[in-house]
């Protein structure tokens, strides 16, 4: 290869001076430059090693659809793996990795492959490493993971940010050469709010690089002119860099800017990327057409490139791909390359064209290019091949929701299918191939109101293809997929072998399925498949299209929803209170809850089970302000509530709480709460802390949509209370010190009293005589900018008893203790009959979930039902998750016949204890089961009990 | 997709929580001789291509329960109707 910087012309700046890296080598290029073009200029065509063989490869093409040359952007956190060199704007300081070769991209040990090729054919990994089976995930994953792999992705963290934003407009263009200039320009001199986004640095498509004449100029100056003059109108929004990568439903367009994708570290404040929802009225698809390699021996050493690339490098960045070049087509449209590059200086070794017979059969060098070989003996030297095998417009887009291209005879090539008036594709998208008919049909597209203006005048160059899909007779390997090593004779072997559909084909190949999703060689793929197949191309189709385009970044798609701010926190109204107590803190769900309160030297079960007694002992104050609150009011609140709940609440006393069963409607237990009467039609519902969004959902749900005629109303008021428990024989003389002259006694509040009073002199206050440590207990709610100054107070009251804050971890020893169920037995399988609950089922009236909760199977006594569990051996600890099976049953899971939910260890037994769920336990108190732990790998004895393991007659409840 | 919500105007499909078939009806019999209406009405749901009508929450804004109508192949939306309005016109 022997590229080099023609010595005028192009739209770089020779002024400025870039200095880079690539594979450690220092280079230099210019402010206009791709990495790709820079290295052209620089002389380097090997940029990349193949997938599977391993080959030398060179860059391709000029754009999105670069197969070949990626390579490993930056460094560090910043690194960004498989990246076209063809897309990367050169910045001075840009370092660049190439990639998949071993030890080095010159010498690289496993293009060894390559000799092998014959035992690579299509399926090979399919066919040699099914057996035995074992050996795949040890042995050969890993190795050929290690073997054929694309570039490797950071482990540091990314130091940039990524943004997110919307926008709207009368008119999207996608894409920016002469239809789509067109477009934007007459939509917006109409008034019409416009975007034009192009993938490209710069605005212009191919009047960049295409030596074109319009109006009497430059195709370049013209498109200036254009460009400067939508950049002056404020309904027009520009968008260079960015890439419309996905269609989707509402006509909303998914974009990707690359904001500062062209400087080593982005300024202060701003993103590298930002990621676009655009929802646009109306879309014009003017993002031009791809130019088909074409299939012949060799056709992957490199400097063998597209046509229209070369012309692209030399004209737009002044960069020869060689001093000596053959030019092999299959279309008029390649001729225009061979005069470019003449003009530049460069020796036209051959024109090669299939209309006339002509065919390269090889390809002949390693790392560069030698010489060519014809199929009529004749050899040529040559340092490049430009090649061309017709142009496929760029149809992606338009079929992202389903819809199927269409095959032109004509042009040989896939074009748009219709897809409505919201979207329509022009210029050379649509297959049209002359730029007269893509200025005029950028104008149509542009005319939203009225008349369409005069197209500007221009001149034609005539496009004539005649389809030339593989040279047969080629004696050097042909490849269709360059990233993926899939040759021509891979297709009509996955015909023969029964793979011979074009989806199938695809997987059998991997045809299509690299980085670049078969932007350059899927028609090709499908040209040959179809001459197998004996079809045509129309009758064969295309593969599934399918956003993105390009590859999106995840940071992009997470945009600044990550660390911290991947999801929101919740903070208790006694957060501050909990820090000041020494509180551990444990996410749950959302929230932040004080898990324990360690005094110096404690661990998390020394300070549970110390909180534990000095509450059972004295008073202790507990954060339940997690708890779900819903506020229901309305005349038929009572009768809604008993809908909802398998028990009932419209005989509930005003000023009582009640403990409440919710059921699905397939008979299964939902939630559980206590709710109270405040009024005769205001109750307070209280919901489990997970699923207290699920609940008020439902409960909307219910109302809504099964209920609607009833006169109620609800809302969620979880964050507007702060809620404690103050539980413990000496709560309610803590409580009596804040409660000013109101008298706290059995009385005035019963046990499950629910009342409105007043506190600290004049504060409003709920107390509620309800407990779930079963102890003597109160919860008190306060409104939540009091919570904190109200836990203090009471913790100042409290203190002459030895109240002590105790976290989540006691609060679940005590329930355990007790028997009390909660999330580890209300696991979505329970019914009220498992749970001991069953009485709670009303017989009197409708509820949800009362009908599927009589069927046999939800009443069957064979069912695991909720039941205490303790060790044999009381010295030993038990854990969740224990199967239990028949003391005499050998350990098993075939034996399984329930398991182990909750333990704790209780401080009041000196042991550990647990709940758990058992068929027909309840009639196996005092049975000695076996509990197998299959997970740790061993079993233990354990006597099944009654759930409740302290205080079984509740006299605690009333001391 | 865009939902046209009775109440917020058309919101982004984000803010939306299926449910699933809006046409089952709870049965109201208590009845042993109704239970295969129950397990009809619990567990039974058909899942055609094309159109379907099913109950959607606007969980990230009204909070109402609607019916929207939709082409499950397309993701064309027909209606929206808030839920409550439905069971009335029944």
């Amino acid at each position: 290869m022997s590229g080099f910087r023609i010595t005028n012309g192009g739209l770089i700046d020779r002024s400025t001076n870039l200095n880079f890296k690539f594979d450690g080598r220092s280079f230099a290029g210019h402010q206009g430059d791709t990495l790709a073009s820079a290295l052209i200029a620089n002389g380097v065509h090997l940029m990349g090693r193949s997938f599977k063989y391993h080959r030398p490869r060179g860059v391709i093409s000029a754009g999105a659809s670069e197969p070949n040359a990626l390579v490993e952007l930056r460094e560090a956190g910043r690194k960004e793996a498989n990246t076209r060199a063809t897309m990367v704007e050169l910045y001075d300081g840009l370092t660049a990795n190439s990639q998949n070769r071993w030890p080095s991209l010159e010498n690289d040990f496993l293009a060894i492959n390559s000799l092998a090729s014959s035992i690579f054919v299509a399926g090979f990994y399919y066919k040699t490493f099914m057996w035995p089976k074992s050996f795949w995930e040890k042995i050969y994953e890993p190795l050929i993971r290690k073997a054929a792999g694309l570039g490797s992705a950071s482990k540091e963290v990314d130091p940039d940010t990524y943004e997110k934003s919307y926008a709207h407009c009368d008119l999207l263009v996608i894409g920016s050469g002469p239809s789509g200039l067109m477009a934007a320009r007459t939509a917006a001199r109409s008034g019409a709010r416009v975007i034009l986004a192009d993938e490209g640095s710069a605005l212009g498509g191919s009047l960049l690089f295409e030596h074109e004449e319009i109006d009497g100029t430059s195709g370049s100056a013209f498109a200036q002119t254009v460009i400067a003059e939508l950049a002056s109108m404020p309904n027009v929004t520009l968008m260079p860099r960015t890439t419309i990568f996905g269609w989707f439903d509402g006509n909303i367009f998914g974009a990707l800017e690359r904001v500062n994708d062209h400087v080593a570290v982005p300024p202060a404040f701003e993103p590298r990327q930002r990621y676009w929802r655009i929802h646009a009225k109306k879309a014009v698809l003017a993002a031009g057409a791809e130019e088909r390699p074409l299939v012949f021996g060799g056709n992957d050493v490199p400097g063998v490139m597209l046509s229209s690339a070369m012309r692209h490098y030399a004209n737009r960045y002044a960069a020869a791909a060689g001093k000596s070049i053959a030019v092999f087509t299959n279309n008029s449209s390649a001729h225009r390359t061979a005069i470019d590059m003449k003009v530049h200086g460069v020796n036209i070794a051959a024109v090669i064209d299939t209309r006339t017979n002509g065919k390269i059969i090889n390809v002949k060098g390693g790392k560069g290019i030698k010489s060519i070989d014809l199929a009529d003996g004749s050899h040529f030297e040559c340092d490049a091949v430009a090649m061309s095998g017709g142009w496929s417009p760029i149809v992606n887009l338009m079929c992202h929701r389903g819809a199927k291209p269409i095959w032109n005879e004509t042009i040989a090539a896939f074009t748009p299918p219709g897809v409505g008036p919201q979207f329509t594709a022009i210029g050379s998208a649509s297959g049209k191939m002359l730029l007269s008919e893509c200025l005029s049909s950028g104008i149509a597209a542009g005319t939203l109101k009225g008349k369409s203006p005069a197209p500007p005048k221009c001149k034609d160059e005539a496009f004539a293809i005649k389809p030339f899909w593989w040279v047969k007779e080629s004696t050097g390997k042909a490849f269709i997929d360059y990233q993926n090593d899939a040759t021509a004779k891979d297709l009509p072997l996955a015909n023969r072998e029964g793979y011979g559909h074009v989806e199938l084909a695809k997987r059998y190949t991997t045809t299509g399925m690299a980085t670049d999703q078969g932007k350059l060689g899927n028609v090709n793929a499908i040209a040959i498949l179809a001459e197998a197949a004996g079809k045509s191309i129309s009758e064969m189709g295309t593969t599934t299209f399918r956003p993105m385009y390009t590859p999106v970044s995840f940071g992009a798609f997470a945009g600044p929803f990550t660390g911290h701010h991947f999801q929101p926190v919740r903070k208790t109204p006694l957060h501050d209170w909990c820090g000041e107590q020494g509180a551990v803190f444990v996410e749950s769900g959302l929230w932040m809850r004080s898990s324990w309160f360690p005094k110096t030297g404690e661990d998390w079960l020394a300070s549970a089970s110390r909180e534990v007694i000095a509450t059972r002992a004295n008073v202790g104050l507990c954060d339940v302000s997690t708890l779900g609150k819903i506020d229901i009011q309305g005349k038929d609140a009572g009768a809604f509530l008993d809908k909802l709940y398998c028990n009932t609440f419209s005989t509930l006393a005003i000023g009582k709480a009640r403990y409440g069963l919710m059921l699905r409607e397939d008979g299964v237990v939902f939630d559980d709460g206590t709710t109270s009467r405040l009024a005769d039609d205001h109750y307070l519902m209280t919901t489990t802390t997970a699923n207290a969004a699920r609940v008020m959902s439902h409960i909307e749900f219910c109302h809504q949509a099964l209920w609607p005629e009833l006169d109620v109303q609800y809302v969620s008021v979880t964050e507007q209370w702060a809620q404690m428990a103050i539980a413990g024989p000496k709560s309610r003389a803590t409580l009596q010190k804040i409660v000013g002259d109101f008298t706290l006694n059995d009385e005035t509040t019963p046990y499950l009293a629910a009342k409105d009073i007043t506190i600290l002199g004049g504060l409003s206050a709920r107390l509620f005589r309800i407990s779930f440590s079963g102890e003597h207990a109160y919860e008190l709610a306060v409104p939540a900018d009091h919570g904190n100054m109200v836990a203090r107070a009471i913790m100042q009251s409290g203190q002459e008893f030895g109240i002590v804050p105790y976290g989540v971890e006691a609060l679940s020893i005590m329930r355990i203790e007790k028997g009390h169920v909660a999330g580890g037995e209300l696991n979505g399988t329970t019914t009220a009959g498992d749970l001991g609950l069953g009485k709670m089922m009303s017989t009197k009236k409708d509820f949800i979930g009362r009908m599927m909760s009589t069927r046999e199977g939800m009443t069957d006594p064979a069912r695991q039902c909720v039941v205490g569990i303790k060790p044999v051996d009381k010295t030993m600890k038990i854990r969740s998750g224990g199967h239990l099976l028949k003391q005499s049953d050998a350990p098993s899971m075939a034996n399984d016949q329930g398991y182990i939910c909750s333990v704790a260890w209780s401080p009041m037994l000196n042991m550990w204890l647990g709940l758990a769920l058992l068929s027909n336990g309840r009639a196996r108190y005092g049975e000695v089961v076996k509990v197998f732990d299959g997970l740790r790998g061993h079993h233990y004895l354990a006597e099944i009990c009654d759930p409740v393991h302290f205080d079984r007659e509740n006299r605690r409840l009333h001391v | 997709m865009l939902i046209p919500c009775p109440h917020c105007g058309t919101r982004p499909v984000e803010e939306f929580t299926f449910l699933g078939d809006a046409t089952v009806t709870r049965p109201t019999s208590l009845e042993p001789s109704s239970m295969d209406a129950w397990m009809d009405y619990v567990y039974l749901r058909d899942n055609p291509r094309g159109d379907y009508t099913e109950y959607v929450h606007h969980s990230g804004g009204c909070r109402a329960w609607l019916v929207v109508s939709r082409n499950t192949d397309t993701h064309q939306v027909h209606s929206a109707i808030a839920a409550k309005t439905m069971k009335a016109k029944s």
